[in-house]
């Protein structure tokens, strides 16, 4: 485990920092949370170090401890962090940040200053009511002698060179007028402010999209060279990894399951976890519908005709008035009987709208909806009444992104599954315990487990009681949102074979709407690729994946990470600057 | 401004009967003869035998040119009687206003820092318990105590020499010398609220991410408090403007009735008591447009601090 | 979160909320005095010992006396009596103590006549003179002789009513309005808003006043009792129906009420099964919050004489009796109906906010 890092303990050389046997725990007993637990590190200099692992694994509190700015109560409880600045090498002598105060003078002179962090949410992690400008210049002024003007003056320069656009204006607007990759973009002059020699990255591009991602991933590695910083990049994405990391360091549950280099990890992993993975995004690169026998037929199910959503105009405050919103821009989509078709697009692309509209949880502006009915008729969904709407919502079900959020905290995972069967009077008392307690058997959950509340089980588990719930009708047609998209990597593959295995023996029609695509290239049959309330392109999920003909998917495609440290996909992708607004698809 | 108008007098017309029949009780009361064709050539007199919308639309207008009627239990224009009254009103008002925020800001801050410490709990405990004392006990107990320990009335807001006095440096001492009273008095409910609003509003933002990275930027913590967290939980702070004007008009007029200060209270009660219209409607209407005025302050206030109202 | 063991994954929302409650000691504690607050409201007659519109000239002003249980003689439930003599230089009378005149008490006293729940007549009293013609003041008496201690026990009945049927008419306004607004949202809160926002913006006690001296003087007490209830309750609804009106408006978009209507659950099965539910605890805790603030403005109101008007009792009605700087100064018992204003009010802030605290854990 551990034991191989720390072969090498005297330091120094080519090693900036040096951590060993860290500990910060929650608490001060024995109950206290051990987050990270006894893990030791190296970061070269000049190099990319990524930290990965699940949610809850401790990398984030790992990053925060070098800084020492790990949220009250957590406390680095034991061990050493040895930084060896220039400073620190001319003398010998390494710098201990573990044993530093957290309010000390001295840690405070290596934050923002010799080290740098930026955080995942860049909306949130900037001020709401300070300019970017200042947010970047107070950094300038705090740790290097220099006047306002000045420390401006290198501010607007700093935004230049993260590629802000016009940044003589941008400095002096506000967190919520920036795109947010421009967001990131601003955090990351901000930490470059005072020439780090280190960049501690905290899942910088999670929120954002993937070609923002890829923008962000390339600006970090070009910044990188050309200032000589060595970065710490903390992740759950293996893809990510893959496309940044000379070495790897796996967490998991407070503990450093392995660490090496990149290749090493990715090709000859010595852990099962790991391995695990590795293993659950490469299944994500492959398509499980070409290795199940086929069920799609050539009856058509769905058939949605120039549907449009349209927001009004608003007037604001001082009465001007913003055009109308075309969050669904004249679209149309075929869907066939037994057949899986995706939704792929970004955020603000229109794709939630769109399933939301197929559902009728929103209001289609124009359009038809055509589905076929179980006894042959066919409704249109967009003009249908409430009578008509509620025997189609029998038929088409729907399964929702958060797993958490979708399930009502009062009620037991009985009464969640078993309410559409008592409502529409399919079934009550012994009867409905019966079928509740199959339902859940089939997506894996015992039946005993029916009377509990749903903060007993997990993500995975609540998703699956949200696949028994809209399977109690017998549906004939499923719209899964994101469904997989709140679960950790290991747990996505899981589910979505559950939906498969569903899928065959119930005879189901599945539209799956997803920003990933290895979800939709895994899962799906055909593809309609979002852009902007368009669909811009739509055909063979295997052909889109591979070799895509519109501009914006062959950016989206090629933005994807990859799984092969060897085959560094970002640098080659192809950017997409067609009509984009500054900051979005530019970032 | 409009609705608040027909509000007030709507009000004020509400009870049974009018000016005259009271007065007339209180006649009769006092032995007089009052007959009933001397109460209709009172009612003619005052315009009170016009419909309702007629009254109100000659109130209005006279208000809008600055005429609020005239008082018929005081025989005199109601501007005369209302405009020392008013004035030290405000003066109250907004000292009290000042004082609980000079108090509050501090403390809520302390409380959110450093939560569930010793200091706080007891600045919790003493919050919680000025909100449930009603300022009008507050008040009789301040009066009992100073009779008992000073031996000192401490109604009214001037001395006896200066009550009726034009305004001087010595009358302006004296001022100062009483308004401690009703303002401590005021002031003690209104900071317990606003404490606890400030603390819960701090303690929203100290774990906000944008406080992790101008830690992470290298900042001292009391800098990094005062500019980050602080400055963004006085947003909603200042919205409760809004709400604290109005509470402490409120409670002011109860204050002064039990300590007898010659500012609004007593004289409003006496005139609902007595129907005096005109003198309760002006009354009634300039209270309410100090707190419509308070609530417009706080939003631009509120435009002022925030960029993000400002810019969209 | 998910692995909560033992029996807490069985446990309903309302067991956890109660493990939660209990949690919180003044909260606790806050519950128990104000279940014994309304326990002596509810038997007020019989927890009284006098009939409280007994008057006696000579007794006026009397001091309380505190209740022993021993003399040198060994065990002896009784207070010492007072002696009324003149002050010889201001002539004024004067109560004082003598240790030669002792009052017997007993419990279950039988005293003046009463009907229990307005049922079963009987003449027992908690606490009374061994003789039912003897006299005794743990409260003190008032400016016409009558006994504080049944007095305020009589006022609690109906300030401490007053708050929960003021609360009622509040809720009742509150939710339903509240409820309208958060659940449809469009123009029907565009309205209840602005008329919520117009009647918080107005100076409360100002308008109280004029609403209350709109209310005839002559009219009966129960008829009193109501037109202050309506009048506090007319002001009080808005701050409850900004809570429900919110809590409606962040579950509307709830996924999983998006789910109940994708189920096919009806409008009222979506709002009482599956809304509701998840609200009622937050609603609990908004009423506990709103009583004391009608007990505080029924004080006032009565306080300042536009109120109750005696022969009602009530706290406010007790605590005019102090207004003046001579009886206070004189008479400082007067105030004991003012501690219990004090003492209640705190006691259902403390258990509202535990309330609100077990009922939304992550608020804070």
């Amino acid at each position: 485990m551990a034991d191989n890092v720390n072969t090498n303990s005297r330091g120094a050389g080519d090693v900036i920092l040096d951590v060993r046997n860290l500990k910060t725990h929650f608490g001060d007993d024995d109950k206290a949370v051990r987050a990270v637990d006894d893990i030791s590190f190296k970061l070269q200099r000049g190099k990319t170090l990524c930290i990965v692992g699940e949610s809850g694994s401790g990398k984030s509190v790992t990053a925060r401890s070098i800084l020492q700015i790990v949220d009250y109560p957590g406390k680095i409880y034991g061990g050493e962090i040895l930084y060896w600045g220039d400073q620190q090498v001319k003398s010998g002598q390494p710098l201990d940040l573990a044993q530093l105060h957290p309010r000390s003078k001295q840690i405070r002179s290596i934050r923002g200053h010799e080290i740098a962090m930026i955080f995942q949410e860049p909306m949130t992690s900037l001020s709401p009511i300070h300019t970017i400008g200042s947010q970047i210049s107070e950094a300038i002024l705090l740790h290097q002698n220099v006047d306002k003007e000045e420390a401006r003056a290198r501010s607007i320069e700093l935004l230049r060179r993260v590629e802000i656009p016009n940044p003589a204006v941008a400095i002096d607007k506000y967190t919520f007028e920036y795109s947010g990759g421009m967001r990131q973009r601003a955090m990351i002059a901000m930490a470059l402010a005072c020439n780090p020699k280190i960049l501690i990255a905290d899942e910088p591009t999670t929120a954002l999209d993937v070609t923002t991602q890829a923008e962000i991933l390339a600006l970090i590695k070009e910044l990188q060279q050309a200032y000589g910083m060595s970065v710490l990049f903390i992740t759950h994405d293996m893809g990510v990894v893959a496309e940044i990391a000379d070495e790897i360091g796996v967490m998991k549950n407070g503990k450093m399951l392995e660490f090496g280099p990149a290749e090493q990890i990715f090709y000859t992993a010595q852990h099962d976890y790991t391995k695990e993975l590795i293993d659950s995004v490469r299944k994500l690169e492959t398509s499980a519908r070409k290795a199940r026998k086929s069920t799609i037929t050539d009856k058509k199910l769905l058939e949605v005709r120039n549907v449009s959503k349209i927001y009004p105009s608003r007037k604001s405050f001082l009465g001007k008035a913003s055009d109308p919103f075309k969050a669904l821009d004249n679209v149309s989509l075929d869907l066939y009987e037994g057949e899986n078709l995706g939704i792929v697009g970004e955020s603000g692309s229109g794709k939630t709208t769109m399933g939301n509209c197929l559902i009728r949880v929103l209001e289609p502006t124009s359009g038809e909806i055509l589905f076929k009915k179980s006894n042959g008729n066919i409704s249109d969904l967009a003009k249908a009444g409430k009578s008509e709407l509620r025997q189609v919502h029998r038929e088409i079900r729907m399964v929702f992104q958060d797993p958490f959020a979708s399930l009502n905290p009062r009620m037991t995972i009985g009464q969640i599954v078993g309410e559409p069967l008592l409502v529409s009077g399919l079934a009550s008392g012994k009867e409905l315990r019966e079928r509740v307690g199959k339902l859940l058997e089939t997506v894996g959950i015992p039946s005993a487990a029916m009377e509990r509340y749903p903060h007993a089980f997990s993500g995975g588990q609540r998703q699956r009681i949200g696949i028994a719930r809209s399977l109690a009708l017998n549906p004939r047609l499923i719209i899964a949102d994101e469904a997989t998209s709140a679960l950790d990597v290991t747990l996505r593959s899981q589910v979505l074979d559950l939906m498969l295995d569903l899928q065959e023996k119930l005879g189901l029609s599945y539209i799956l709407i997803s920003h990933d695509i290895g979800v939709i290239r895994y899962f799906c049959d055909r593809v309609a690729v979002m852009y902007k309330g368009q669909i811009v392109e739509t055909g063979e999920a295997g052909l889109i994946c591979s070799t895509p003909e519109h501009p914006y998917t062959k950016a989206l495609i090629s933005a994807v990470p990859g799984t092969h440290p060897r085959d560094k996909r970002i640098v080659n992708r192809h950017r997409y600057v067609a009509d984009a607004a500054p900051g979005k698809a530019v970032a | 401004m409009f609705l608040v108008s027909l509000t007030v007098f709507v009000l004020i017309q509400l009870p049974p009967g009018d000016f005259v029949t009271s007065w007339a009780a209180q006649a009769a009361a006092a032995g007089e003869e009052v007959t009933p064709a001397m109460m209709e050539e009172m009612r003619r007199r005052f315009g009170l035998d016009q419909p309702l919308i007629v009254q109100y639309f000659a109130w209005i207008g006279g208000v809008v040119r600055g005429d609020f009627g005239y008082s018929f239990e005081w025989n005199a224009p109601v501007v005369t009687l209302l405009g020392e009254r008013m004035g030290l009103t405000l003066v109250v008002t907004v000292s009290t206003l000042i004082l609980s925020w000079c108090i509050a800001l501090p403390v809520g801050i302390y409380s959110a820092v450093r939560r569930y410490s010793l200091l706080d709990y007891s600045f919790t405990f003493i919050a919680f318990v000025s909100l449930a004392v009603p300022g009008f006990l507050i008040a009789l107990i301040l009066m009992y105590m100073s009779v008992k320990m000073f031996n000192a009335d401490v109604t009214g807001l001037f001395s006896p020499e200066y009550a009726n006095a034009p305004w001087s440096w010595g009358r302006v001492k004296d001022l100062l010398a009483h308004m401690w009273i009703p303002v401590i008095i005021l002031g003690t409910e209104a900071s317990a609220s606003l404490i606890r609003i400030m603390r819960a509003n701090l303690i929203d933002q100290l774990h906000m991410p944008y406080v992790v990275t101008a830690r992470a930027k290298g900042l001292t913590e009391t800098k990094l408090l005062l500019k980050y967290p602080v400055r963004i939980a006085l947003n909603p702070f200042v919205s409760t403007l809004g709400w604290t004007v109005p509470r402490l008009v409120s409670g002011a007029v109860i204050v002064s009735i039990v300590l007898n200060m010659p500012i609004a209270g007593p004289m409003l009660m006496q005139s609902l008591l007595s129907q005096d219209i005109y003198l309760s409607g002006a009354f009634l209407l300039l209270l309410c447009l100090m707190t419509v005025i308070g609530t417009l302050l706080s939003d631009i206030l509120l435009v002022v601090l925030d960029p993000r109202i400002r810019v969209q | 979160m998910a692995n909560l063991r033992g029996g807490i994954e069985y446990a309903s929302q309302w067991t956890l909320m109660w493990h939660r409650f209990r949690k919180h000691k003044l909260a606790v504690a806050g519950m128990v005095v104000v279940a014994l607050f309304y326990l002596i409201a509810l038997f007020a007659e019989f927890f009284a010992p006098f009939d409280p519109e007994e008057a006696n000239s000579r007794l006026t002003y009397h001091p309380p006396q505190s209740i022993h249980l021993f003399d040198k003689d060994g065990f002896r439930f009784h207070v010492t009596g007072y002696r009324l003599e003149r002050d010889p230089n201001t002539l004024k009378p004067v109560f004082v103590e003598d240790d030669g005149r002792k009052t017997d008490l007993t419990l279950f006293a039988r005293g003046h006549k009463y009907k229990l729940l307005g049922l079963i007549e009987t003449d027992v009293h908690l606490i009374g003179p061994k003789d039912p013609n003897e006299r005794f003041f743990i409260f003190g008496a008032d400016r016409m002789g009558r006994d504080v201690l049944s007095r305020t026990i009589y006022g609690g009945r109906f300030t401490m009513s007053l708050g929960l049927v003021g609360v009622c008419i509040s809720v009742l306004l509150g939710i339903s309005l509240g409820g309208m607004s958060g659940y449809y949202g469009g123009k029907i809160d565009w309205v209840v808003m602005r008329v919520v926002e117009y009647i918080i913006s107005l100076p409360t006690i100002p308008i109280w006043l004029a609403l209350a001296a709109a209310l005839p003087k002559n009219w009966p007490p129960h008829l009193q009792y109501l037109g202050i209830t309506v009048v506090i309750s007319l002001i009080g609804w808005t701050e409850l129906a900004r809570v429900v009106r919110g809590r409606f408006l962040a579950m509307r978009g709830e996924v999983f009420v998006i789910a109940a209507k994708l189920d096919g659950c009806s409008e009222s099965r979506v709002i009482f099964r599956h809304m509701l539910p998840s609200l009622a605890s937050h609603i609990i805790a908004a009423v506990t919050l709103a009583v004391p603030f009608m007990i505080l403005s029924e004080t006032s109101l009565s306080f300042l004489g536009l109120g109750l008007q005696p022969p009602s009792i009530s706290w406010g009605v007790l605590l005019k009796e102090a207004q003046n700087i001579r009886s206070i100064a004189s008479a400082p018992w007067l105030f004991i109906p003012g501690a219990c204003v004090v003492l209640a009010v705190l006691s259902l802030n403390f258990m509202g906010d535990g309330l609100r605290d077990a009922a939304d854990p992550y608020s804070h």
